[in-house]
């Protein structure tokens, strides 16, 4: 599937947020969105996912636009997770995973075994099977996140948008999340778009990258083109130190945020 | 939970509303036994001899009210059940949300014009509506529904609508409009006949029909807006045919048996006290328990004393304690 938005522009009261964004993702191609707080990160993918419309411009998927496809046509093959915000629901982690089967279930019928298998193993797959009998509202922040991302996969989804999904989690998690996501682009060959506020996770991550910057021209292209000490310092108004390092055959990035930018 | 349990968890769910409906059959002033019961009901297939008076007692007096309450306990668990999902929030019921008093007032108005049952029905369901309407529009701030907030708004519709009923029942005709409406708002199954349970049912049943083949999909609403619109489902449509189903339900009991208050409040609490939060388990068994819970209640409010006590206050006696604790519990939190 070829995902792919056409100079995008959206405002919010005269107020330009994005302006003439065009990217598009491939099948198994990761592409990273990064940018400052309150840049419109979140905004680009409610816009990108049709939650809210383009001002100008539009969505395309495989060559048609995302307003000609039917809802459970689209959700059935994009899938989307949400930041975990404390949930209040009552549902166990297998309740809420086995809503993701929805989008390929018609309006009135009721998951089968079959859902229910698939719904085990993308709880499998996201490492959370000793979770699936506890309920979402006691869930610390992180296993939710693990349980949204389980969710998006049951939808067993060709293009997968998560929404920070590394920010509530720690290290270990974290680790987790990124492997799940670069083994289902580079395994299964699913597309994935994912909002992040760590550099080295997409420089580590991913092929391509979107720098939305504040007042600057947006920057798209391939991660480590996109990702560099000046376009971050002009971004972010930080001066960073961009390193990699060897260890054990395999190379690893650091991006460490040295001080703050004098204002230009 | 392992399999069997839960089969033996939906079998007693379908035996027990059955039962229940062949005790209370033999309950009241002319007492029979279980057997007897079963013995009268089955005479029209058996041909077996029995008295004319229990054939009046349990065909022409009971066999309606009991049905009657199972059909209005089993509508008004259920949509209070429905509109809990919808508001996610777990005090919102038909009675709180100012939907009873809505379909009141709307039947009373029919019955100031003296039209049909048919007609007296429509009136409660658009009365409903628009209650549940201004409910909705006056608890929004900033796009959020809070608990609270539903909760008072609801209070002031209803007492909007009630106060609407007083004025129409200030102006009736006093010789012929006024002693119906007056009989009707006091809200009992003793009026209860074939013919209204006839009239009632549809509505109901479609209502009814709605939320069980819904019922999986219940569980989205609890979702945020975009997380429940990613899991493919057409929300304005599906919170539309709730809305419809659950106020349809609502106003058909109205407009049978006047405003049974608590039931919606009290049986979607014990069926998720029973089974957890998810609603395809909670909808099966607020059909079975709302039926059991009405019917044991109405058998109790004919029968205790020689004259009949309004089921409306035994329900509140039950229920008002649910509600505080419930009140207490979510401590006015929005959800």
């Amino acid at each position: 599937m070829i995902f792919s938005v056409e100079k995008g522009c959206f405002d919010y009261g005269g107020r330009p947020i994005l302006r003439d964004l065009s990217f598009s993702v491939r099948p198994g191609e990761i592409l990273a969105i990064l940018g400052p707080n309150g840049v419109g990160k979140t905004t680009l993918l409610r816009c990108m996912m049709g939650f809210l419309p383009w001002k100008s411009g539009r969505t395309v998927i495989d060559g048609r636009p995302l307003a000609d496809y039917a809802s459970r046509e689209l959700w059935s093959r994009v899938s989307y997770v949400p930041q975990a915000k404390g949930s209040l629901f009552p549902y166990t982690a297998r309740e809420m995973v086995l809503l993701g089967r929805s989008a390929h279930l018609g309006v009135t019928r009721q998951p089968g075994p079959k859902d229910e298998a698939i719904a085990t193993a993308a709880m499998e797959e996201a490492g959370i099977a000793r979770l699936a009998d506890k309920r979402c509202d006691r869930m610390s922040g992180g296993e939710l996140q693990l349980v949204l991302t389980a969710r998006a996969l049951a939808a067993q989804p060709r293009l997968l948008v998560m929404d920070e999904p590394e920010s509530n989690l720690d290290f270990r998690n974290q680790l987790v999340i990124l492997d799940i996501v670069r083994h289902l682009a580079h395994e299964h060959g699913m597309s994935v778009i994912v909002n992040t506020h760590f550099p080295a996770h997409a420089l580590k991550l991913s092929d391509k990258a979107l720098l939305l910057g504040r007042g600057e021209t947006d920057l798209y292209g391939a991660a480590p083109d996109v990702i560099t000490e000046d376009n971050m310092r002009r971004a972010f108004g930080v001066n960073v130190s961009i390193h990699d390092f060897q260890r054990g055959g395999v190379t690893y990035n650091t991006v460490v945020p040295l001080s703050i930018a004098a204002q230009a | 939970m392992g399999g069997q349990s839960r089969r033996f968890g939906a079998l007693l769910l379908w035996t027990v509303p059955v039962l229940a409906a062949l005790l209370c059959l033999g309950f009241g002033r002319y007492a029979l036994s279980t057997g007897d019961t079963l013995r009268v009901l089955l005479s029209p297939l058996t041909g077996a001899e029995i008295a004319p008076m229990e054939r009046s007692v349990v065909f022409g007096v009971r066999l309606p009210r009991v049905l009657t309450a199972l059909c209005c306990g089993a509508a008004l668990a259920l949509s209070g059940a429905a509109f809990q999902s919808l508001f996610n929030n777990p005090l919102a019921t038909p009675d709180t949300l100012g939907v009873s008093s809505g379909a009141s007032c709307g039947a009373v108005t029919a019955l100031m014009f003296r039209l049909d049952m048919i007609s007296v029905q429509l009136c409660a369901l658009c009365f409903g509506l628009g209650a549940v309407a201004l409910t909705w529009s006056i608890s929004k701030v900033r796009g959020k529904n809070s608990v609270i907030m539903i909760v008072l708004s609801g209070m002031v519709i209803g007492a909007l609508f009630e106060a609407a009923v007083s004025l129409l029942k200030y102006v009736a005709d006093p010789e012929e409009v006024l002693p119906t409406i007056t009989y009707w708002l006091m809200g009992s199954l003793s009026g209860a006949n074939y013919s209204t349970l006839l009239i009632g049912l549809p509505m109901i049943a479609a209502g009814a029909l709605t939320i069980y083949l819904l019922r999986w999909r219940l569980n989205i609403l609890a979702l945020s807006e975009d997380e429940a619109r990613s899991m493919g489902v057409n929300l304005r449509a599906m919170r539309l045919a709730v809305i419809l189903a659950a106020t349809a339900m609502t106003a058909s009991c109205v407009s049978m048996c006047g405003k049974i208050g608590w039931i919606g409040l009290l049986i979607p609490h014990i069926a998720r006290m029973l089974r957890g939060g998810n609603n395809q388990r909670i909808v099966p068994a607020c059909v079975s328990l709302g039926a059991v819970f009405t019917l044991v209640i109405d058998t109790c409010s004919r029968s205790l004393t020689a004259a009949e006590i309004p089921v409306s206050i035994l329900t509140a006696l039950v229920g008002a304690p649910v509600f505080i604790s419930l009140l207490r519990k979510t401590r006015g939190a929005a959800q």
